[in-house]
């Protein structure tokens, strides 16, 4: 599923809303959580999962084809967590 | 630098001031967006939000795991798990903003 077919879904199960309008929910959805991340924020959605930023320290890289020393910055890694509902039902369906 | 965590209730009100709609409306349009991705996930679908991210689905075969405090040998199911892999953009957007503001 992609971002358009989740709009499409939504707008036909609430035909009371505007497509532009169901296009706004889902893009300030997705836009709020990656705004949270941009202040270093966590986003903790019981039963969905969580969002979370990792810090990667500062290392001395090397160039793997010369072998010369690299400075790699301390980046920055948004990272998520599924969480124990979701984690559980994805193999209730499946496997078993 | 802010240490806070956001909840349903932020993303709510952030779509209540957006969009427009009743707090009541907004919170349960959250719901469903997170219901839709959640539901096409344990259908067996990856999801794939344009300039967000991917969540996809691996299958991991079993394997004899081992209990680290007793040393005993447990087997472990093959089962399936949930990857978020973040968008190049999102990747940018977090570095930049976060760039020289020391551990997160």
């Amino acid at each position: 599923m992609i971002k358009s077919e989740l709009i499409t879904l939504l707008s036909e199960a609430n035909p009371h809303l505007l497509h532009r309008d169901v296009e706004r929910i889902v893009g300030t959805v997705f836009e709020e959580i990656t705004a949270a991340m941009c202040r270093g924020d966590r986003v903790e959605l019981r039963g969905f999962g969580a969002f979370s930023v990792k810090t990667r320290p500062a290392r001395t890289g090397r160039n793997p084809r010369t072998g010369e020393a690299v400075a790699v910055e301390e980046k920055h890694v948004p990272y998520f967590k599924t969480g124990k509902d979701l984690r559980e039902q994805l193999n209730d369906q499946h496997g078993r | 630098m802010s240490k806070h965590t956001v909840t349903r209730a932020e993303l709510s009100e952030a779509v209540y001031q957006e969009v427009g709609l009743s707090r009541n409306e907004s919170s349960d349009l959250v719901e469903q967006v997170l219901d839709a991705v959640s539901d096409a996930l344990i259908a067996g679908e990856n999801v794939k939000i344009s300039s967000f991210g991917s969540f996809v689905l691996r299958d991991k075969g079993g394997r004899i795991g081992r209990n680290p405090k007793t040393g005993e040998e447990v087997p472990i199911d093959p089962r399936r798990v949930l990857v978020f892999r973040p968008s190049q953009v999102m990747k940018d957007r977090i570095n930049a903003s976060l760039k020289g503001a020391g551990g997160a």
